[in-house]
């Protein structure tokens, strides 16, 4: 019998439901669960109060990220360094202590795998196309770039995850978002994203899950398709897909927790049959020209707050609808911006290149890449580099990258959330600005106070030379 | 989970856009390893805001809130919906919810309920006038003591969870022989799907 023909999202949506209710809402299957220390202890803790194991210990994975200082973890006598702050203590100490309670494998702060459950999924090999992912922070999303069903949960929902392995859902619907042509040079996968959300609104995706098409996603790495899906919840969507292909089986082969030998072989058989089949439909279908995409950098204080590095900040008055005429100018005033300034005349004080957007090895050679041979401005006061786990730092520290961020005045960090989020010590001072590769400008996201604009690693790069948001094509 | 099947009260009439979730509750304030009193907290930078809502008297204590389009977008923090709880919020009224964070508040007892923005925008005037606004779940109903009456749409699993106080978690595990059906088949036809940390 030939069946509808389906997307991708169908087609893994499918493959997971255990059953379905008379309303409609579905017990789906969940393969992958990965746990950090601050969405989880309230988790763990129910299932203590309640006497309730956790059904598959093997398919949770849990590392410490956001809270961790990015400071070296070890003293000289190879003791692990104490966290200063108690409460993040606490909660990395609940950790710490939750997931061998529980039977589930701990990476710690200590080790060298250990990162951005974001970034460390991937790398382990854990993450994997077709499966379904989920994770209490919303950009789980971020593992769709492999070809999975990836979404953040909340602690409620991580809670059943962990006693029943399953989640109670109801379907998204799919959206298509279509990039027809190529990107220009000194474009990246970020600046395609930020653009992607600036068209569509950070509500457009809502009630989607989207999958991103076209040969631009063909001809992306990996590393590039994990920072455009990461940030499809920046566009309101519950998650973002692209097909794995070859690409994806070269990027996982070999990894810890892939399959091996003849498991392998069987995977890949099956990870072919996950793409939209012709004349799939879709809920919602958006098409982008990649011609017109520039680098591209945020003003305001919502990700749909973009323009391309050539525009101006723009005019609440020049907004259609009302709402959005009030958060503008609200917008404005909090980021201390005045219509009409080119981007490329904002001065910045502070640059971040990490989170889990892009603290990858790519992301760290587009920004390496720019920075050889220069210096930040004076007027730029902090500028780190943040690697995504220990390895991608290794990796970097190898190739020598980590010796030109050094020399170009950049701090070299260990991994974790840093200033992506105001919640350890890497904060962004009140009022300052910072050209940051992280995913959020909301207020008070990078500290209390504290001024984003969402850019490239190689536009980040560009601001920390030029000491404001500036062309990385025009660096020269 | 507090069950609630009415709530009649003033209501906070915020009405901005894109209230993301850390807006609701900073990143400073997850640093807790329990649910409580988080309402501190709560809604920190524009309660810094001289004249705002949250510390006008008219509002203290009001059980309803409402707001524009894509509330609780961001982050799938779920101290936002706690919170929320602890600031004595049961219902928030919006013309768009964000999937993660309207899941979070039910499964706390807070009902999001969504009107198309006009209905919002009448409310809003009702809720700064002062006058309360009553929100029933059996019917499904937003009425005002002006007679406006809106109705509004809710999953049919989400409502009867809301009304009897259930505990999803509960629900799901007596469903375990079926999910070990699956797990089993799953095992024999993809087996590296079950091995994960184990291989
Ligand atoms: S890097 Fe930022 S966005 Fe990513 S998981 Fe950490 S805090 Fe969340």
């Amino acid at each position: 019998m030939a069946s509808r023909p389906r997307t991708l999202y169908e087609k893994i949506w499918d493959a997971h439901v255990v059953e379905t209710r008379e309303d409609g809402t579905a017990l789906v299957y969940i393969d992958r669960h990965l746990v950090h220390e601050v969405t989880s202890p309230q988790a763990f803790e129910a299932l203590r109060l309640a006497g309730r194991p956790v059904r598959r210990p093997e398919l949770t994975l849990a590392v410490p990220d956001h809270n961790l200082p990015t400071t070296p973890r070890l003293d000289a006598g190879g003791r692990p360094v104490p966290i200063a702050d108690p409460e993040s203590a606490a909660q990395l100490a609940a950790l710490e202590a939750n997931a061998p309670a529980f039977g589930i494998r701990y990476i710690p702060a200590t080790a060298r795998e250990q990162g951005i459950v974001h970034v460390v999924g991937p790398e382990q090999g854990f993450s994997l196309p077709g499966t379904t992912i989920v994770c209490g922070d919303s950009h789980t999303a971020c593992h769709g770039g492999l070809g999975a069903l990836a979404f953040g949960i909340g602690t409620s929902e991580v809670e059943h995850v962990l006693a029943t392995q399953t989640l109670l859902l109801q379907q998204s619907k799919p959206m298509e978002v279509r990039v027809e042509g190529d990107l220009g040079p000194g474009v990246s996968a970020k600046d395609l994203i930020l653009h992607i959300i600036g068209k569509i609104g950070a509500a457009g995706g809502s009630g989607y899950v989207i999958e991103y098409r076209g040969r631009v996603f063909e001809a992306m790495t990996v590393e590039e398709r994990l920072t455009v899906c990461n940030m499809s919840i920046e566009a309101g969507a519950r998650a973002g897909l692209i097909a794995p292909d070859d690409v994806t089986f070269a990027y996982l082969k070999g990894r810890p927790m892939a399959p091996q030998g003849a498991e392998w072989d069987a995977a890949v058989a099956y990870w072919r049959t996950l793409h939209s089949d012709e004349g799939a439909v879709f809920a919602k279908s958006v098409v982008i020209d990649a011609a017109q995409v520039e680098p591209s950098v945020t003003w305001g204080t919502s990700p749909e707050d973009v323009v391309p590095i050539g525009g101006r900040v723009p005019h609440p008055e020049d907004f259609a609808d009302e709402s959005k005429r009030v958060a503008a100018r609200k917008s404005l005033d909090y980021m201390g911006l005045t219509p009409g300034t080119p981007m490329t005349e904002v001065p910045i004080e502070n640059v971040f290149i990490g989170s889990c957007t892009n603290s990858r090895i790519e992301d760290l050679r587009a920004a390496a890449a720019v920075l050889k041979g220069r210096r930040k401005a004076d007027n730029v006061r902090w500028a780190i580099v943040v690697p995504g786990s220990g390895l991608v730092k290794a990796m970097a520290e190898d190739e020598g990258l980590d010796k030109v961020f050094i020399e170009a005045g950049f701090e070299w960090r260990e991994p974790g959330c840093s200033a992506c989020l105001g919640m350890n010590p890497d904060k962004v001072p009140p009022g300052e600005r910072c050209a940051s590769t992280s995913n959020r400008n909301f207020v008070g996201r990078q500290g209390p106070g504290a001024r984003t604009h969402l850019v490239s690693p190689a536009m980040a790069a560009a601001a920390a030379v030029a000491g404001r948001l500036a062309d990385v094509r025009q660096l020269g | 989970m507090q069950p609630l099947t009415s709530v009649e009260g003033r209501a906070i009439p915020l009405g901005l856009k894109n209230v993301d979730t850390d807006i609701i509750i900073p990143a400073k304030w997850l640093k807790t390893i329990s649910r409580e009193g988080l309402g501190a907290g709560a809604f920190e930078s524009l309660r810094a805001e001289p004249g705002n809502v949250f510390d006008d008297p008219a509002y203290k204590g009001a059980p309803i809130l409402i707001a524009g389009d894509n509330y609780g977008c961001g982050s799938s923090r779920e101290h936002a919906a706690w919170a929320m709880l602890d600031l004595g919020i049961r219902v928030v009224i919006a013309p768009s919810f964000s999937d993660i964070h309207s899941g979070n508040a039910v499964k706390n007892g807070i009902l999001p309920v969504v009107l198309p923005q006009d209905a919002v925008d009448r409310l809003l005037e009702v809720a700064r006038e002062g006058q309360p606004i009553t929100v029933d779940l059996e019917s499904q109903t937003v009425t005002t003591p002006y007679q406006d009456r809106f109705t509004f749409d809710i999953d049919p699993f989400r409502k009867h969870c809301l009304l009897n106080g259930l505990d999803e978690v509960g629900l799901t595990m007596a469903r375990g022989e079926a999910i070990g059906g699956f797990e089993a088949q799953r095992a024999a036809a993809q087996p590296w799907l079950m091995r994960g940390t184990s291989i």
